[in-house]
């Protein structure tokens, strides 16, 4: 099977049943295995305990951004190569990749709060992905108001590419600005400055988040499928009613017309 | 395994994740229930998609 069979829905929705409870088990024995190894990590030197919350923040934070990047790669695909489930996977992936960012945002206050001593502070690094966060809202608003999906889709994918510039100023923010927020320490140049021990927990979480998301990701294109197919088969038989009643109306006319004539 | 002073501020944070994934789950799981009724009610009121095949059929 190539890519170009998976532009076919009806094929994309065989292939994901075999392949969506394989990846569903697969998140979930990962993600037991990252929970072990988050609950067995040793407390931090400065963080002491609260290291543990970063085990959940830090894929949650990645995650906002890359589901972003799946939306502006989907973005593209309406735009440029109009693939017919493009829309539909950034569409998919829009409330997934709010979830994560609204974790991010809400996991990093609640790890902010003992270690900084504040639950918010606006630098930049929280006020972009704060931004990032209001713009997938927005994006699920325009999907919502506009009833028309081809029309839909072509709005959004220009937003979504616009909104991508984000991305970039929210990974280097915490070097363009003095912030609050500590630089990278895990995707850097020159390697990770993590502790194995902290390292290994996080790189878990962080394969077993990004398998969910493609597991929801997957079910949630499935749904919006079969969401279009629903909408496209009302059409039809609101036209076929339409079509029914228009050539009632016009039978009954003629009769009409011939009983007169009899007259 | 122990906590320590920031005990809740860990326990709320994974509370929260966790709360969050089950509702997208259980959201998803939802909405694919309701498209699935939807397309059978269709196909019970005789609606057929062009191909000739059913609303529900994915093969």
């Amino acid at each position: 099977m190539t890519l170009i069979d998976l532009a076919n829905p009806t094929r994309f929705l065989a292939l994901t049943a075999r392949i969506l409870p394989w990846l569903a088990g697969a998140t979930a024995i990962l993600l037991a295995i990252g929970l072990y190894q988050s609950a067995m990590a040793p407390d931090d030197y400065q963080q002491g305990a609260t290291v543990k919350i970063m085990f959940i923040h830090v894929p949650n934070a990645w995650l906002s951004m890359f589901v972003w990047g799946v939306m502006s790669v989907a973005a593209l695909g309406t735009l440029v190569w109009r693939h017919p489930l493009a829309d539909v996977a950034a569409k998919a992936a829009a409330p997934i990749g709010a979830a994560f960012t609204f974790l991010a945002l809400v996991t990093g206050s609640l790890w902010g709060r003992p270690m900084w001593g504040t639950y918010w502070e606006w630098d930049a690094r929280l006020t972009s992905v704060l931004i990032l966060f209001l713009m997938y809202l927005g994006l699920m608003a325009l999907w919502r108001a506009v009833e028309d999906p081809s029309r839909a889709a072509r709005a959004a994918a220009i937003l979504t590419l616009v909104g991508a510039i984000n991305i970039p100023i929210i990974k280097f923010s915490v070097d363009w600005w003095n912030t609050l927020h500590q630089p990278a320490s895990v995707i850097r140049m020159g390697g990770s400055t993590l502790d194995k021990a902290f390292l290994w927990p996080l790189l878990v979480m962080a394969v077993a988040f990004s398998l969910l998301f493609v597991t929801l990701h997957l079910a949630a294109m499935r749904n919006e499928i079969l969401r279009r197919r629903v909408r496209s088969l009302q059409m039809m038989q609101a036209s076929r009613i339409a079509f029914s009643s228009e050539v009632g109306t016009g039978s009954r006319e003629e009769k009409a017309s011939k009983t007169i004539g009899a007259a | 395994m122990s906590f320590g002073p920031y005990a809740s501020f860990i326990v709320t944070s994974y509370a929260l994740v966790t709360v969050v994934v089950l509702l997208l789950i259980i959201w998803i799981i939802a909405d694919y229930r309701r498209q699935q009724a939807r397309l059978l009610d269709l196909e019970a009121s005789g609606v057929t998609r062009r191909s000739g095949r059913g609303a529900t059929d994915i093969r």
